[in-house]
């Protein structure tokens, strides 16, 4: 049988690199064990989190299932959906804030602050409470510091929102050791390389991105071919869709607009939600709402329910043409399909797919799970536990700048294979100018006002020159993150030239510094807390084992010089019993552990000896 | 050209590794080079694939993650240069403008608006029919069509003659031969250029 997957067992000891799959309605955190990807549990045992974020009049974040039963009690403190506002600006999201409770600060930038009680919160911090949550959970489970993680993104995030996802990585305490695209992740997860080498479609409809990649495998290397999507289309929508519905049905019916009441509208979502989620098994349902003694009723089939969708499923189509055409193979060509995200459990979803595609789209795994699952392998990969994959991803969008005009020079193409670079001359226009700046956008179109500005970056310093003569060289090199990186070196003197980088959108380095200092903080707390209190316990059963051993008959098997031992032992770990120093505890733990392997010994033995013997130990 | 020696050990090697401790080093800024392969005009595109995939193991980032700072960041200029070599590689005219970029040709955007002179007369028929054709009338079709067929097997006849004098560059090293690649491909260029804009402006008219 070939092996799963090759194990490296030196690398056991090493620190552990989970995945993360930070979604817009769920989040995950996964990790390789010996047989492959596990999902983590978290400490209620549920395998997904809630992406809410819940802040209590105390100053305490909520996360999870918890902050969504707050998010009907206290709506004007709880936050959904954020991911949607990551690496946005105010001007971006104007649509989604007719859809979505978010509340925005007065004094929002180009960095959208959210209003949660009594603070003002950016997106990545929000996300990072998530994170934060996923991180605990993780430190939990496996019983060590967790510190590295690879987090997942829609392929086709653009560099604000990646960057974004990354400075929540950072704010939780997290290295962010690689962004991995979510569909590829899943690609990584199916393991479709086993069976045969192809080319893959996969294709992600998850809570409020849509995202199409096409891959090329062959003997373990997963090269995308090309990538499309859309960063604002997803299962929100559909919902936002029939709840807008149930709100002027309601209003017809009782006389009563709920739109602007937050708690109804909060569990009138829910209700709706129910009522899709069940119509991908059911031919009817009913959305069943109920408000202030009054309740609304109100038959859905799948027949209409599919009538009313059709063009929210039509819109991810488009970008699967664009996306097979880029890829240079023909529909015929592709022999697999690839289903990921909780909304392609819709029939017409999966209708669409297969007509599209021709081929019968596999779902064997489970679509919430599965980009979690893959970005377990790669961190299994970056930690080089995993040796015989590799993924080579590219790039959504192409990056340019903008030249005389407005008009963008495309430097490096979108689907080019990440890590990528383009190299540039840059010169001044005036006699002794200082200083040169250049912006940098993102998109597919000829002018700049109409493509994402990702940055300004200044060259700084130059040395004053007539016009023309300076020769600055900057290189833009696009990482394995599918991130902007910029370097400028004067090509006289060979000598590194400064850039001051200006995002467009989204924190400055010195911002998140200031985030990641707070929270640590939290965190380090957080975590000195716990440690002390499993020392605890684990105190707790060696004392109360010790306590029993005391009267049973093996005790008077020891000298008298064993007995002491133990009882020192066991004070000195009373001692030291309510300290905050859980090294401390454990040392003690472990002394008593040793001071008792003699008695431990004899008490296993005479077990054994009463078990032969067929006599009931009690 | 002599390589400098590892930075690690201080010894000779040649390649991206060094032979001695292994540390990958600093790339040099060739496609060929990091390809391993004699700078060739004909080359066997299923073989850069294997090529690519083989190197591309060894170089990505992916495998560097717990090495040392500078051995990182040598994986990310020789995993960029590894990506950026195979899209221009594969395609044989962005790999001739590669080669005569490196063999100190100008090769830039000029002459590519200029009809060629014995394209005169079809160039401003089919131009005519274009524009017949954007305005409405479906009649300019078949003449549209007609044109893109010629300007297509044109350009087959332009790559045809191409890999003629690839193989003519492999074996001499003229620079003559480069130089009427270079005529060649501006010709193509041309020619490319326009059966795109017929094949945009008849899906467009649809």
């Amino acid at each position: 049988m070939s092996q799963l997957f090759q194990i490296d067992f030196s690398s056991a000891k090493r620190k552990r690199i989970v995945g993360i799959d930070l979604g817009t309605t769920n989040s995950l955190v996964a990790f390789m064990d010996l047989t492959g990807p596990k999902v983590i549990p978290g400490p209620d045992g549920e395998r997904l989190v809630p992406s809410i974020v819940s802040l209590t009049p105390t100053g305490e974040f909520v996360v999870g299932h918890a902050a969504r039963k707050l998010l009907i009690d206290q709506p004007e403190r709880t936050v959904y959906s954020v991911k949607r506002l990551m690496g946005r600006g105010l001007e971006d999201v104007k649509e989604e804030l007719t859809l979505f409770p978010f509340r925005i600060a007065p004094d929002s930038g180009n960095v959208i602050k959210l209003q949660l009680g009594e603070r003002q919160l950016t997106p990545p911090e929000i996300s990072a409470q998530v994170l934060l949550q996923l991180k605990r959970n993780a430190e939990a489970f496996l019983g060590e510091e967790v510190t590295q993680a690879v987090i997942t993104v829609p392929a086709y995030f653009n560099d604000a929102q990646r960057q974004a996802t990354k400075d929540a990585g950072r704010i939780a305490g997290l290295e962010v050791l690689r962004l991995v695209n979510e569909p590829t992740a899943a690609s990584l997860a199916y393991g479709l390389d086993k069976r045969q080498n192809g080319v893959v479609a996969v294709y992600d409809f998850g809570g409020g991105t849509f995202d199409i990649s096409i891959l090329r495998l062959q003997d373990g290397i997963f090269e995308v071919l090309a990538t499309n999507g859309d960063t604002h289309l997803g299962g929100d929508d559909i919902d936002n869709l029939l709840l807008r519905i149930a709100l002027e049905d309601i209003a017809a019916e009782w006389g009563q607009d709920l739109s602007g009441h937050g708690e109804a509208v909060q569990r009138l979502r829910r209700a709706v939600i129910t009522a899709k989620e069940e119509l991908s098994y059911l031919p009817f349902t009913h959305i069943q709402f109920e408000w202030e003694g009054r309740s609304y009723r109100r038959e859905l089939t799948r027949e209409l329910f599919e009538k009313l969708i059709a063009g929210i499923v039509e819109r991810t189509l488009e970008p699967c043409r664009q996306c097979i055409a880029d890829s240079g193979v023909s529909v015929e060509q592709i022999d697999e399909v690839v289903l990921v995200g909780g909304s392609t459990r819709i029939p017409l979803v999966r209708r669409a797919v297969e007509n599209l595609f021709k081929a019968k789209p596999h779902t064997e795994l489970n679509p919430d799970e599965v980009v979690a699952l893959g970005a377990a392998v790669q961190a299994g990969i970056l930690a080089g536990e995993v040796e015989n994959k590799l993924l080579l991803d590219v790039t959504p969008l192409s990056l340019g700048i903008e030249t005389m005009g407005g008009v963008v020079s495309k430097l490096i193409h979108r689907n080019s294979t990440i890590p990528t670079s383009a190299t540039e001359l840059f010169t001044t226009a005036v006699d002794g100018q200082r200083n040169v700046l250049i912006h940098v956008v993102q998109g597919e179109r000829e002018l700049a006002k109409d493509c994402r500005s990702l940055a300004r970056f200044e060259l700084k310093d130059i040395e004053p020159m007539p016009a023309g003569a300076a020769r600055i060289e900057v290189k833009f090199l696009i990482d394995a993150n599918g991130i902007l990186n910029v370097s400028a070196r004067d090509q006289r003197t060979g000598k590194e030239q400064s850039v001051e980088v200006k995002p467009s959108y989204g924190l400055t380095e010195d911002q998140v510094e200031a985030m990641i200092v707070e929270s640590i903080e939290k965190a380090e707390q957080d975590f000195k807390e716990r440690q002390v209190r499993e020392a605890r316990l684990e105190a707790d059963t060696i004392l109360a084992a010790t306590e029993k051993a005391r009267a049973s008959d093996a005790w008077l098997d020891l000298s008298e010089q064993e007995r002491q031992q133990i009882t020192e032992a066991t004070n000195q770990l009373l001692l030291v019993y309510h300290s905050e120093d859980h090294h401390l505890i454990r040392q003690k733990i472990d002394e008593l552990n040793q001071a008792t392997l003699k008695l431990a010994e004899t008490m296993l033995n005479s077990a054994v000896r009463a078990a032969l013997k067929g006599t009931k130990l009690e | 050209m002599e390589q400098p020696p590892c930075w690690q050990c201080n010894k000779k090697y040649t390649g991206l590794f060094c032979a001695h401790c292994n540390a990958l080093q600093c790339p040099v800024d060739d496609y060929y080079s990091v390809f391993g392969m004699e700078r060739k005009l004909s080359l066997d595109v299923q073989a850069l694939q294997a090529k690519f995939y083989e190197l591309s193991r060894l170089l990505h980032p992916d495998r560097f993650t717990r090495r040392s700072p500078l051995e990182r960041q040598y994986s990310l200029e020789a995993s960029s240069l590894l990506n950026k070599g195979y899209r221009v590689l594969r395609n044989p005219v962005q790999r001739a403008e590669y080669v005569l970029k490196k063999e100190g040709f100008d090769i830039g955007e000029q002459g590519t608006k200029d009809v060629p002179p014995e394209l005169l007369e079809e160039v401003f028929e089919l131009n005519m029919a274009l524009e017949e054709l954007k305005m409405g009338d479906q009649q300019a079709r078949g003449a549209v069509e007609e044109a893109r067929q010629r300007f297509a097997a044109m350009r087959d006849e332009i790559d045809r003659e191409l890999e003629q004098l690839f193989q003519q560059w492999d074996e001499k090293h003229e620079r003559a031969t480069l130089q009427q690649i270079r005529g060649l491909l501006n010709r193509r260029r041309y020619i490319h250029n326009l059966v795109t804009e017929v094949e945009n402006v008849a899906t467009l008219s649809n």
